[in-house]
């Protein structure tokens, strides 16, 4: 039986999926991806392969994705994230009209039609505001782990807000709201907040659809979720593990020996 | 680069310019921006120096981050365009390609481009206590119409007594209508040039029509330009005639709208050839084709059809113009998306950027996209965003 694989460097992670003859998921890995995208990438994949009792050979194709797609030595073929989180989205949820996908680096609404295939798509401009980046930094601000980031917004008791949508600025805003005594939690619903709103922008811009699908590794952060939903007046739907989403799309595009 | 034997011949066009202005003695020199009229100063037989070629040259040959911080340890600012930030840096330094540019003895800026230049020709001005006139060319909100072009006409007989008086003699009429038809000449051929970019394939890419600009911009109106164009226009044609492409395999066709990102040309002529696209028109190379471009011998005063080519070109043009002519050369030149360089740097060039792709992109059905960059500062350019962003643009684009 022959296998696919999809691997996708990002920012913060390194995530690799494998899936059958049959395009059904075999194994996952979701590693950090360090100093060293070549060597996190090859990580990520063997990790899926261990798990999965196989061996490289078993794999007939491996796609890469994220910004680090190039540096990836066992991909013989590459796509953007774009592509890939579409794909990957559609094969989660078959009506999936609008992808929102917040990673490390970047911010994107994905407008996805038949197939899979992207019709429309913005993405944040050049600077991190509105980026899981901005999160980082704010969760580190506040001495706080990013997976407690969310659960800990919805203790919030009080409305802050931070005006600067600039990491920097919004940084010195959260260590001053900090000295002020100000609760970590109202913090981080402030923090979450300023993310949705930049975020919502996006998504007008590519249109919302009928079933909207939240990806990538913000999306774990449930404040952020509710508050995006309300900002876009629709639900969003979220899968399991997010963060794979990139790699699950670039193995379904190997599987379908695309991604030259 | 698409290969074009005429490249040797640019070159040494452009070196001997740059040797006659730096050691002359006896022709006055002025420094012009690139949208003014500089026929006016040919017909003087002043040699006009344009520092936005200047610093052109300087980011694509990667001097210009050192000149740029000069500027900005002396106190220009980071938010001013970049260009104006080279110079300045070129100037305190005398750095950059052939150690700086020769001092002018006054100064010619034309506001049809932006208003950026009136201030950086004020510095400039200032610092080496020279003359400055300005062109005031207002912004076409609504087009072009009988009251715009009087008003510019009006200024084209002061700055005719300002050149008359500085340099000591009348004005001469007689030159300076020679001088308009060899700038129209050229004006003509560079169009045909880039027209034949509806060839399919197209026998070359914007990123050649950015590298063979040089002498329309700094010599439109010199014989030497003509014959170059000419030359240029030839061979382009002929590989148009036997079909051969700027590209060995061409699957897409795009616009390039806005200035190059001039330190960053080969890599992005790589990403293209690569991914078989070719940037096949672009609304930047194209203003040259249309300024200074009208039959002199057609019925109506010169004055006038001369305030009009300046007045009428893409960067004066208000939402509704831009919007037509783009989705135009969509269309014309049979092409598959476009690219909008969002540059810091141009601010007139790309405000509302979001917007002309939304309208674009829906009366063609094309898509397009926006990528952020500049002209002149690497400093600001990421080649992951900037990539991942046309890679996506790319894959959801129709092949012809
Ligand atoms: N457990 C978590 N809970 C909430 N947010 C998280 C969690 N893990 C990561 N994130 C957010 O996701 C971002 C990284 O997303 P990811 O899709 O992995 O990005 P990349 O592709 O750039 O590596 C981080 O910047 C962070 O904001
Ligand atoms: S702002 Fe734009 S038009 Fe003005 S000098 Fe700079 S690049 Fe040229």
């Amino acid at each position: 039986m022959g296998y696919y694989a999809g691997i996708d460097v990002g920012s913060l992670t390194a995530d690799a999926v494998l899936i059958d003859e049959d395009g059904k998921i075999a194994s996952y890995a979701v590693l950090p991806t360090g100093n060293n995208s070549q060597k996190a990438g090859t990580e990520a994949f063997e990790a899926t392969l261990a798990q999965a009792g196989l061996n490289e050979g078993d794999v007939a194709r491996v796609v890469s994705t994220g910004y680090s797609r190039a540096r990836v030595r066992e991909a013989q073929g590459s796509k953007t994230e774009i592509a890939c989180h579409a794909k990957g989205g559609l094969y989660l949820f078959p009506d999936v009209g609008t992808i929102i996908d917040i990673g490390g680096q970047d911010s994107k609404a994905i407008l996805v039609g038949r197939e899979g295939r992207v019709i429309n798509f913005a993405m944040n401009d050049k600077c991190a505001a509105g980026t899981g980046r901005f999160l980082e930094v704010m969760a580190s601000a506040l001495d706080v782990g990013l997976d407690k980031m969310g659960d800990l917004a919805f203790e919030s008791q009080e409305e802050l807000t931070i005006s600067s949508i600039c990491t920097v600025f919004a940084e010195s805003e959260v260590v001053s709201l900090i000295s002020q005594g100000k609760a970590p939690a109202d913090i981080s619903m402030a923090v979450s907040r300023a993310i949705a709103r930049r975020t919502t922008g996006l998504a007008a811009r590519v249109g919302v659809t009928d079933t909207v699908v939240m990806t990538g590794g913000v999306a774990k952060n449930r404040a952020v979720v509710k508050l995006l939903s309300e900002d876009i007046g629709h639900s969003i739907k979220v899968p399991d593990e997010p963060q794979i989403v990139g790699a699950l799309g670039a193995a379904i595009i190997a599987r379908e020996g695309d991604g030259g | 680069m698409t290969e074009f034997k005429a490249f040797s011949k640019m070159k040494e066009l452009m070196t001997n310019y740059y040797i006659e202005a730096k050691t002359t003695k006896e022709k006055p020199i002025a420094w012009i921006t690139s949208g003014a009229p500089v026929e006016f100063l040919f017909a003087m037989d002043i040699i006009p120096i344009y520092p936005e070629n200047y610093a052109a040259m300087c980011a694509a040959s990667h001097q210009s981050v050192e000149l740029m911080e000069a500027a900005e340890q002396a106190g220009f600012s980071q938010d001013i365009c970049a260009y104006a930030r080279t110079d300045f840096g070129a100037d305190i330094t005398q750095g950059g390609p052939a150690a700086g540019l020769p001092p002018p003895h006054f100064l010619l800026c034309s506001t049809n481009i932006c208003k950026t230049v009136i201030k950086w020709y004020e510095v400039v001005a200032r610092k080496y206590n020279v003359p400055l006139f300005i062109v005031d060319t207002p912004f076409l909100h609504e087009g072009l119409n009988k009251d715009l072009i009087d008003y510019t006409v009006t200024q084209f007989r002061d700055l005719e007594d300002f050149l008359s008086e500085f340099i000591g003699r009348p004005f001469d009429r007689d030159r300076f209508y020679e001088v308009l038809a060899l700038s129209q000449e050229a004006a003509e051929h560079w169009r045909r040039m880039l027209y034949l970019g509806k060839t399919v394939p197209s026998p070359f890419n914007s990123l050649d029509s950015f590298i063979h600009l040089g002498p329309i911009v700094t010599l439109r109106g010199t014989k030497e330009c003509v014959d170059y164009y000419k030359l240029l226009y030839e061979e382009v044609a002929e590989r148009a005639e036997k079909k051969i492409g700027s590209i060995p395999e061409e699957r897409y066709r795009v616009l390039w709208d806005n200035l190059p990102v001039w330190f960053k040309m080969r890599r992005l002529e790589r990403f293209f050839e690569e991914k078989k696209c070719t940037l096949v028109v672009t609304t930047y190379a194209n203003s040259w084709g249309g300024m200074s471009n009208y039959q002199v011998e057609e019925e109506g005063d010169p004055y006038e059809l001369l305030a009009a080519s300046y007045l009428d070109v893409y960067i004066n043009w208000g939402f509704e113009e831009r919007i037509k002519y783009l989705a135009q050369l969509m269309d014309e030149f049979c092409l598959t998306g476009f690219v909008m360089h969002s540059n810091r740097s141009c601010k007139p060039y790309s405000v509302g950027m979001y917007r002309l792709q939304e309208e674009v992109s829906k009366l063609t059905a094309r898509p397009g996209v926006v990528i952020e960059a500049d002209q002149n500062d690497p400093r600001i350019y990421s080649d992951a965003q900037v990539e991942t962003r046309l890679e996506a643009f790319i894959e959801s684009m129709d092949s012809i």
